[in-house]
Formats: C-alpha cells, structure tokens, sequence
C-alpha cells in the first residue's frame, strides 16, 4: 500500500481525516432533525479512516481508532441494548425513548436521549464493522 | 426485585475488573452480592407467608404481550434462597479452589451472569420471560462447564451438555406456547395456572409431552441423564452449584410450578413417576459403580432429580410434602459433599476414591464434615436428610397407583446410597495413609466454610425441623399442590413402615459398603453398560447430523456464486411472478408514470452502466461503471427527496470502490471463462428480474390496498419522538428493535468476513 501514497495524498489525508471525522460527528448529532443519523456518520468515519489508510499503511490506521475494531462493534452493540433496557429500570417498556433535554449556553437546546445512545451504538458498530474488514483486507494484502 | 434479579448481570459485567483489582480477598468480596440477595429474599419469607404469592409487574415488550413480571410465592423464593444462599459460598469457595488461576475474572463474570439466569427462571411469572432466562443457563452452564476449553473433553462435554438442554429447550418453548394457549392466550403463569380448565385442553397430550421434553432433557431424567456425569468436566465450584441448587433443578422447578395447572392426570403420573423412579434407581445404581468423587456424587444427583420428578407426578398431599424437604435437604447437603470433593482434589491431587485413605487425621474438619453430610445423603436420623426419606418412603408407598414398583425402586436406590455415602465419607479417611499426588493438608477457610455451614445446617434443620418447615417448605408445598396443607416435620414418626423400610435399607447398604470392592470388580466386567447407554445413541445422532449437514452443504452451499445467484433470483421470480399472476387480476393494473427530463438522463445513465460493467473486458471499467450504477441510484433518491438515503448510497458507494481496489490486485487477469450459452442463460435470468421488479412497481402503484403507514408515522414524528428527520426516527426510535437486530447482524457479518480473510491468508502461510 505504501507504494500508492503519494506526497499529496498524504498531505490531503492527514488533513482530511480530522474534518471527516468531525463532520461524521456532525452528521451523527444532527441526524433525529436534519438528514444524517448513525449510519451514515459511521460510514463517513469509515470513509475518512479508508482514505488514510490509502495514504499511510493499515499499521499507522489502527491506533487512531483508538480501540479495536471487534471491541467498537462490541461497545455499539452494548450501547444500543443498554439504551433499550434503561427505560424498563423507569418502569417503561423496552426501548421507550428517554428525553432529557438540556439548555446549553451559546448552543440553545440539547436534547440528549436514549434514541442518541443508540445512536451513537450504531454509529461505532458501522465503523467498526467497515474497519475490521478494510483493516483485514489491507493486512493480508501486506 | 427487578434490581436483584438483573444485579447479577450487572455485576458480571463488572466482575473481570473487579477480580483483577481486589486480587486475593475477590472471592470474599464478591460474595457480598449473593449474600446481599439472600437476606433480600428473607424479608419476603413473612410477606409471602402473610399474604400469599406476590406478582411484581415491570412492562417490557407490551406490544408482544411479553412483561417482565416476577412472582414471588413459597416455591419461588425457596429456590431464590437456595440459589443466592449456596451461591455466596460458593463464590468465596471458587475464590480459593482456583487461587491465582489466570482466568478467573472470565469465571466470576459467567459465574454471576449463570446466578442471575438461574433466579431468573425461579421468579419469572411470564413464560417467555422464563424461557428467555431457562435457554440462559443453558448457554451460560455451557461456558462454565467447558471453561477448561484447553481440554478437548471439557469442550466436548460442554457441548454435549448444551445440545441435549438446548434441544429440549426448544421442545419446552413449543410447549409453553400450547400452555399459553391452553390458558386463554395469557402468557402470565399467575393467570394460566388460575384456569381451571387446563387439563381439558385439545392438544393436552401433546402439550405435557412437549414440555417434559424440556424439563427431563435439563433435570437429567432417563434417557438423557447422560450429560450430567459429563458436566462434571466443569471446575468443582460449578459442579456443586450446578448439581445441588441450579442448572439441573430447573427442570424440577418447572414441574412443581406446573403441577397445580396441568398435573394429577394419569399421563402425568405415569410419565413422571416412571421416568422418575427409573431415574432414581438408574442414578444409584450408576453411583455403585463409580470410583471417582466427583463421579458417585453426579450420580446420586441423578437419584435425586428422579426421586424430586417422581413424588411430583405421585402428587399426593405426602409426595409434595416429601418432594419439597427433599429438595431442601438434597440442596444443602449435595452442595456441602461437593465443595469437599473439590477440597480433596485440590489439597491431595487425586479424585479417584480407591486411591485416597487415612487421611482423618491431616484433614479432620473435611473428614467430620464429609461424614455429617453424608449421614443426610445416606438418609440417616438426625438428619434432615432422614426426615426427607421417611417421607418419600411414606409418599411411596401411599401412591394412588403402581405404588409397589415405586416403593421397590425407592428402597434398592435407597441400599445403594446408603452405600456410597458410606463409601464417600469413610473411605478417603479410614485406613492406612496412601500415597497421593500432592501432600494432603487441609483446606483453606475458604473452602471449607462453604461445606461446614451447609452441613450443620443439615444437622440443625434435622433437629428442629418445624423451623424450615414452617418458613421454608410449607410455602413451597402450597404453590405447587395448589392448595395449603397443614403439616409439621419431625424425626419421630413411631415405629412404622418407612421406619423399617429404612431400617432394611441401611444394613443391606452398609453391607454393601463391606464388600465394595468386590462389587466393583463385578462391575468393572460389565462394559456392555458403557457400550449400549443412550449415550451411545447421542453420538450416533451427532455423527448423523454432521454427515447430513455435509451431505447438504455439498448440495446447497457449494461454493459458486452464480449458482446461489441463480437459485435465489429464480426463486424470487417464480414466487413472486406467481402470486403477482395470480392475485393482481387482468388486465393487471399498472400505475400512471411521467417522465421529467432529468431522470431519464440518469436512468439512461444507470442502465448504460449496467450493460457496460456485464460486457466490458476490463475489471477496473466495470469497478468504475458499477460505481456509475450506484452514484445514479443516489441521484435519483435525492430526485425523490430521500437524501438520508442518497448520502448513505454514496457512502457505500465510495466504500465498495475502496474494497474492490483492495481485492482487485489479488485477482487473476481478466479472462473468458463462461461459454456463450451460459453467458446467454445468465442474461435471461437478470433481465426476468428486472423485468419481474418493474412490473411489480407498476402494480404497487396503481392499487392502494390499506392507507400507507408513512403518514402516520410522519404525523407522530415530531410530537412524539422529537425528530424531524422522519427516517432517522424510525431507524431509532420506532423501529429501533429492528435496527438493533441490523446491527447485530452487521457485526456478526464483519466477524465472518474477517474469519474468511484470516483464514486464506493462514492457508497461504502453511
């Protein structure tokens, strides 16, 4: 892979992965109003970590994922399902919404809620996912 | 109570950290948890005496009709505090059996998520609840018994042990459905257990068999009773919790909570005091022939499960009474003989039994404990054991039918035990010292405070049997015949039948126990036991079913993509083409369609690409005009205002382009494999799709059959779930069980993937 990476492209990337990443989020947060959602910042993130890995190698790739794709897919999974059960500790049924909106200075409202947990569950399952299988491909192409 | 239910869980989760961070006192610490819970179910003991069963209701599922209820009655909370009670001692034993072992954080976290299934099964008042929590600890017992997955028997046994509790688990959920049926459509066991008329039900016959399938395949009743020696390949603590409180005794439980609904017909005497009685006598006699510690002690739990199974199908006033004590009494010294087993093993290397004597006097608190407990197992007085024999002696002899055949069985099993409990408590301490493994010393506190207060409990409730009768047993006898009976346990009951029954069982035992080892040299000729067991029969099943699952995976799963292709376009078309056919009418109704000029620029784009990737010669031309294929897709989803959908096209759009580059290098030179004709056949079948696809729209979009959902769905929106992005509410919010499956789904899939990757490239390294 190192042999692809030109000087530009890696250039790009390391400017690159930042914004996509930061705009994954974006997409991630605004996604209950405005298009976006989990599944599509996930995608975007894996995107952004794609194009670094085409720039760099797959061993610079895996520490800035900060953990193991396998171990993402599992906090994912953990966040989706525990979003779900946290209303039953309420006294509501399984995967009743939660909303505790919050008033932010500068922000205006923030809704945070268990729909966002889960959210975000299936936002690092999708990258991970994506990271695990580009990552293994990238490797045993090495 | 939902808290001390999930708590075990919830701390499993917790449980790998906090072993690793508390070091040696873990044991100790963790057992707080049990120990807590334990108390928490002895402040229900007055409640439920009081006023009666209690129903505790959380919603969980209400569309599905499926709550997270608890109901808390005598039986329940006699099996919550036997569960939670042996539990703690077991946790702080566990501590000390596998000292320093590398993975014992692993075995507290499935150790605690095994507890907490375990109560869940006892305290669940929904049935799907139940079997949620029943199919648990199947999966949980199979990590706990192969927890020694570095041995192949371990994982062997493990595996056997969860596709015999699994297989009948899947038997008992038919079986549960049919109760739920039966009882008016209630999936709550308060309700369907109220309705008299459970018995009168059509498919009776059918129900009971389905759900004694369950609970005879997890209480290890003859014919399935093989698993449970095998569990013992499962560290010592899980085999004494396993054996004496939980796992086996599941079964058992959901017969005495099923008693009062569909019991006391003769299918279910007959069904459950047969196999019972022939599993009690099967479990002695196999106990008779075993040398191992561990060995005689799974046995004699066989014996118990068949006598509990068997006073339950009697059903009589006596045999629930005798039922209960005896599951009381078989829980505290089962549990107790266990852990000292395990002590011995560990402190002296061996566990076979001809190997160990003399050692009464480096281990004299095993010896003095080994010999109370075994006193109750051997059903002597002052036992409580003893008073739990009198009365299925009495229960017996008393039964409405066939009584001379329990009887008969009761007492042969009865010699045999005598027996080996002798055998049990002597043996390894009598004698002349011999040579072990390891230089005997007693065990730590740890291991021996476990068995010292199960077994003086033994002692205790032997004395002042009113006290776990009134508190504990009596209770339990209510929920499962249904009615309260009055009635108190003692160790004197005069000089009467059972008395002399008893009398005749312990010098024939005893001198049984004298000539052991000839009756081993006996036995150890008879291998056409170990030869035609229906363990036999379970791994001809097996090997059966791997020669069918390669015979159709040759068939079905045979490697080639354009033939899983074909089979499931074809198959598509034929059923869908047929139903459309049929159900649209003629002149089929096709919908009005008007072109703006843009879109059919991009669809003329799509198919363009479309043509071109299935002709070109080049791969890297069809990478880039699928690419045009998909990018068109997304246009024309941001025509229709979808861009959620569109932004995700792209996305996986882009993705798809990054794998194919990463795999392209791998790839041969492209080159003409497929002949014309088949090249020609393939044609056919694509353009029938596609032909089938655009019909169906056509159709679709000329009949509205009911109002779209999508309306509704835009309505509530906003005021219900606070999302304007209507696509993103319903993938987490109204919908978000279903996603949750997608994304398991997603994550299963990227591990097969990632399997698949792994295991060319370790092909490739050898």
């Amino acid at each position: 892979m190192n042999s692809m990476g030109s000087l530009i492209l890696r250039t790009t990337a390391r400017f690159l992965l930042p914004l996509l990443l930061l705009f994954s989020v974006f997409v991630l947060l605004r996604g209950h109003d405005e298009p976006g959602g989990g599944f599509i910042a996930g995608l975007v993130a894996a995107v952004g970590f794609a194009l670094y890995l085409f720039a760099f190698d797959a061993a610079r790739t895996k520490p800035l994922l900060v953990m193991e794709p396998q171990v993402m897919v599992g906090a994912g999974l953990l966040a989706a399902t525990v979003s779900g059960i946290l209303p039953v500790f309420a006294g509501l049924p399984f995967f009743t919404a939660l909303w505790w909106p919050v008033e932010m200075p500068g922000f205006g409202e923030v809704k945070f809620s268990t729909p966002l947990i889960f959210d975000i569950g299936v936002y690092m399952v999708v990258l991970g996912s994506v990271m695990k299988i580009i990552l293994a491909l990238a490797e045993a192409e090495e | 109570m939902l808290i001390a239910v999930l708590s075990g869980f919830i701390l499993a989760a917790f449980a790998p950290w906090l072993t690793r961070s508390l070091g040696d006192k873990a044991g100790w610490i963790l057992a707080l948890l049990p120990a807590g819970l334990f108390a928490y179910f002895l402040t229900w003991v007055p409640v439920v005496i009081t006023d009666g069963a209690q129903v505790v209701h959380y919603p969980w599922i209400p569309g599905l009709d499926i709550s997270l209820s608890i109901l808390v009655d005598g039986l329940s909370l006699l099996f919550a505090l036997l569960i939670s009670g042996i539990g703690t001692f077991i946790i702080i034993y566990a501590g000390g059996y596998l000292h320093g072992h590398e993975d014992l954080p692993r075995f507290y976290a499935i150790m605690f998520s095994f507890m907490a299934a375990m109560l869940g099964v006892v305290l669940s008042n929904n049935i799907i609840t139940l079997f949620v929590f029943w199919e648990l600890t199947s999966i949980t017992s199979y990590l706990l018994i192969g927890f020694h997955h570095e041995q192949k028997d371990a994982r062997w046994f493990a595996l056997q042990g969860l596709l015999v509790t699994v297989g009948g688990g899947l038997a008992l959920l038919a079986g549960l459905i049919m109760l739920a049926l039966a009882g008016g459509g209630s999936f709550e066991l308060s309700e369907i257990l109220a309705n008299e008329d459970l018995r009168e039900y059509g498919f009776y016959t059918g129900m009971v068999i389905l759900i004694l399938a369950g609970t005879f395949t997890k209480s290890a009743q003859v014919p399935f009773h093989f698993w449970l020696p095998n569990a013992m390949a499962a560290p010592t603590p899980v085999s004494a919790f396993l054996h004496s409180a939980t796992m086996v005794k599941a079964g058992v439980y959901l017969m005495a909570r099923l008693n009062p609904g569909i019991g006391g017909t003769e299918l279910w005497l007959y069904a459950l005091g047969i196999f019972g009685a022939l599993t009690m006598f099967t479990g002695s006699f196999m106990a008779l022939r075993s040398t191992g510690l561990k060995a005689v002690l799974a046995y004699t739990t066989i014996m118990a499960l068949g006598t509990l199974t068997m006073l339950i199908g009697i059903g009589t006033e006596q045999a629930i009474i005798a039922a209960m004590t005896f599951l009381l009494a078989h829980a505290l010294y089962k549990a107790s003989l266990f852990m000292l087993a395990g002590a011995l093993d560990h402190e002296t290397g061996t566990k076979d039994i001809t190997k160990l004597g003399g050692l009464r006097r480096l281990m004299p608190i095993t010896f003095v404990t080994a010999c109370i407990a075994a006193l109750s197992l051997a059903g002597l007085p002052p036992l409580f054991g003893f008073i739990a024999k009198e009365l299925m002696f009495e229960a017996a002899l008393q039964a409405p039918t066939i009584g001379l055949f329990f009887t008969v069985l009761a007492v042969l099993s009865a010699i045999m035990i005598v027996a080996m409990a002798a055998v049990f408590a002597l043996r390894p301490f009598i004698g002349d010292l011999k040579e072990t493994p390891k230089k005997p010393h007693e065990a730590p506190l740890s291991m021996l405070i476990g068995p010292v207060v199960l077994a003086s409990l033994s002692l205790i409730f032997g004395l002042v049997g009113f006290l776990p009768a009134a508190a504990l047993v009596a209770p339990a006898v209510e929920s499962v015949y249904g009615a309260p009976i009055d009635f108190d346990l003692y160790l004197w009951h005069g000089i009467n039948l059972p008395l002399m029954l008893s009398v005749l069982a312990v010098a024939l035992g005893l001198l049984l126990f004298w000539k052991w080892n000839a009756v081993l040299a006996v036995f150890s000729r008879m291998t056409f036991i170990d030869r035609f067991g229906p363990e036999r029969g379970y791994e001809k099943l097996m090997d059966g079913l791997v020669w069918l699952a390669a015979w159709q995976t040759r068939l079905l799963q045979n490697g080639y993509m354009r033939n899983y292709l074909i089979t499931i376009v074809l198959t598509t078309v034929a059923l869908t083409g047929w139903t459309l056919f049929v159900h649209a009418g003629s002149p089929m109704p096709l919908g009005d369609i008007s072109f703006s000029l843009h879109e059919i620029v991009v669809a003329g784009l799509v198919v363009m690409g479309a043509i071109v990737a299935s002709v070109t010669s080049s791969r890297l031309g069809a990478v880039a005009t699928l690419g045009m294929v998909g990018f068109g897709i997304a246009l024309i989803y941001v025509f229709f205002s979808a861009p959620d959908l569109g932004t995700t096209q792209i996305m996986v759009e882009t993705l798809t382009v990054i794998l194919l580059v990463l795999v392209l290098f791998r790839l041969p030179s492209f080159q003409k494999l497929s002949s014309t004709a088949s090249r020609m056949r393939d044609a056919v079948v694509a353009v029938s799709l596609g032909g089938l696809m655009t019909l169906l729209i056509l159709a679709v979009n000329a009949v509205e059959v009911t109002e779209p959902i999508s309306d509704q769905l835009v309505a509530w929106s906003y005021p219900e779930a606070h999302g304007r992005n209507i696509v993103n509410v319903i993938l987490v919010d109204f919908r978000a069980l279903d996603t949750l499956g997608e994304i398991f789904v997603v994550g299963l899939a990227a591990i097969g993937v990632y399997a698949m990757i792994r295991l060319r490239a370790e092909d490739k390294a050898k």
